[in-house]
């Protein structure tokens, strides 16, 4: 089953450029998507669009086969596909992280006795248990992020999109966020669109996509695509550090393999160094 | 300027359930004409300090109601605070604080969250003609702007009547340093000024900083997480951790410190990530851990 359909969708925010072109796009039930592309590049546009809170201008798009442009899909839409954002501050909207979670669910109807639970799960889920009582500004900026997620999981969606969720932590509160998503997407079978410009985490992902002036550029396996690095420059892309010192180490003679692995690197230059002594 | 602090501390919330000693007792020197990294994780007083620069946060000495502790018999005084910027005594009543933020000049995160005025002109313009003693003269003014804006690489006649918020992420995050700049600051402070940005992006205001520093700023200090850039840019790094200073090094002497680093909760650049690995597959590549210098040596290893 698709969680989410594009069929041949265009976006205009009214500027006369498209934000997105006929675009094509297709994420399986139980999928890891990961969406890269530049600032501008028509990544948050799509994400907009998977839920409802923007309307394509042109093609049609369908969360679980129901159309994204009927009004009385709209409801059950948003209770299948929750979205993160980037600025945790800016998700926050009680003074107690509990009725922060609760305000989600809540809002789609549940009933009262099973708030409660539903708070323990997304808490549970997301490693915050001890945090239930807590006030949210208190909090560091990962954690706010994970209390966000958990926000969106009381909701129970199937689908979760991460738009640049965790551009604004620092790398303790990134790899935090990443483990979760990561935990739901295998233990869970949630469906995540990571929208991301760090590549290691796109890593992370089955599948990645690329985007670049509102159309999809390439479609493929992270490490394939991270192998394809100077069509990646073409998009304003860099590779990973990494990549760029394989590139240039086979460029100086060393024959080294691509990878993205420090070990497997060192490993590599450590076998060229040791037969050059030998 | 040279920055100066010695046995600086700063509780927040003093006297209260919430007290946090955000910084115990650190000194540390910043030399004018440096490209100083801060970095350090969430919590450990990095922000704390940088605050103190441009007397955001004051040492209680500079305050107008302080009045000195009584000691009781026998009670050893403690070390006095030093805190200077320059010729400013950031510890006196009688410092110029206002003069003191012209000089220092502080752009803090996502400084595009800042950006408020109707055009970008005005917007560039605000903090001049604040900081200015006397009326500004609108072709100064005018002078000013255009320059700041040219030294972040915009352009003055295509902007100066745009809205702040019809520019790009990129182009906000530009307005809103040239905004801080036009006053021509000795030192520049910055809060991760490449957060949130996509790789070119970053890769531009780093040049941008690089910029700064030879012709516009000379003492440049920047906040970051991101200990590629760290190793990538900065003169000397200063580490911090739970309100206190653990390093104050070069980049090429500080990530031979690795496995204390990581042990602080820190990253460390690739490069120092890779040294390690080699090291422990017994090869050794003695390099700065800039990537160019990695590279050099180790190709230098396979001639």
């Amino acid at each position: 089953m698709k969680a989410i359909e594009f069929k041949n969708v265009s976006f205009s925010y009214g500027s006369g450029t498209f934000a997105l072109k006929n675009i094509d796009f297709a994420v399986e039930e139980g999928e890891f998507v990961a969406v890269l592309g530049h600032n501008g590049s028509g990544k948050s546009t799509l994400a907009r669009l998977s839920n409802g809170l923007l309307e394509a201008d042109g093609g049609e798009v369908c969360v679980f086969g129901l159309p994204v442009s009927e009004r009385k899909n709209l409801f059950e839409i948003r209770k299948n596909v929750g979205i993160v954002f980037q600025n945790p501050d800016n998700q926050m909207v009680a003074s107690i992280v509990e009725d922060d979670i609760a305000f989600g669910a809540e809002n789609i109807g549940v009933p009262r006795e099973e708030i409660g639970e539903r708070i323990s799960f997304a808490l549970g889920a997301v490693g915050m248990e001890e945090y239930r009582h807590a006030t949210p500004t208190r909090l560091s900026g990962g954690q706010k992020q994970r209390i966000a997620i958990a926000g969106v999981l009381a909701i129970r969606p199937k689908v979760m999109i991460l738009d640049e969720s965790t551009a604004m932590l620092d790398p303790r509160g990134r790899r935090e966020v990443m483990q979760v998503v990561s935990r739901l997407n295998k233990e869970e079978g949630m469906t995540v669109v990571l929208i991301t410009h760090f590549m290691e985490e796109a890593l992370m992902a089955d599948r990645a996509v690329v985007m670049n002036r509102g159309a999809i550029v390439m479609e493929g396996a992270p490490a394939e695509i991270f192998e394809r690095h100077e069509e990646l420059e073409t998009y304003n892309l860099a590779l990973p550090r990494i990549g760029y010192i394989c590139n240039r180490l086979r460029e100086g003679g060393m024959a080294v393999e691509d990878t993205l692995d420090v070990n497997k690197l060192a490993e590599e230059i450590a076998q060229c160094v040791s037969k050059r002594n030998i | 300027m040279r920055i100066k602090a010695e046995h600086l501390s700063y509780v927040y919330n003093a006297s209260s359930p919430f007290a946090t000693h955000a910084l115990n007792d650190i000194s540390l020197t910043i030399e004018e004409g440096e490209f100083f990294g801060i970095l350090g994780h969430t919590g450990s007083g990095k922000s704390t300090f940088v605050q103190h620069l441009n007397g955001l946060l004051r040492v209680p000495s500079s305050l107008k109601k302080y009045k000195p502790k009584k000691l009781k018999k026998g009670e050893t005084p403690p070390p006095p605070t030093v805190l200077q910027v320059g010729a400013f005594d950031l510890t006196d009543k009688k410092t110029d604080f206002r003069e003191l933020r012209s000089r220092v000049g502080m752009v803090f995160q996502y400084p595009e969250y800042q950006l408020f005025a109707e055009t970008v002109a005005q917007d560039v313009a605000f903090g001049l003609k604040n900081f200015s003693k006397e009326k500004l003269t609108d072709e100064a003014v005018e002078k000013a702007v255009r320059a700041a804006l040219e030294v972040v690489g915009l352009s003055y006649d295509e902007l100066k009547d745009t809205s702040p918020f019809d520019l790009s992420g990129g182009q906000k995050r530009r307005v809103a340093i040239a905004g801080v700049i036009v006053t021509r600051p000795d030192v520049l402070v910055l809060d991760e000024p490449a957060a949130g940005l996509d790789p070119l992006g970053k890769r531009e205001i780093m040049q941008l900083l690089h910029r700064l520093h030879e012709e516009w700023c000379k003492t440049v200090v920047i906040v970051s997480h991101d200990m590629d850039e760290i190793a990538e840019n900065c003169t000397r790094a200063a580490v911090f951790s739970e309100g206190t200073v653990k390093f104050v090094l070069p980049p090429s002497e500080l990530f031979r410190h690795s496995e204390e680093l990581i042990a602080l909760g820190l990253d460390i650049p690739l490069t120092a990530k890779l040294c390690l690995a080699l090291e422990k597959r017994g090869v050794t590549v003695d390099c700065d851990f800039t990537t160019e210098d990695f590279i050099r040596r180790t190709l230098a290893l396979n001639a």
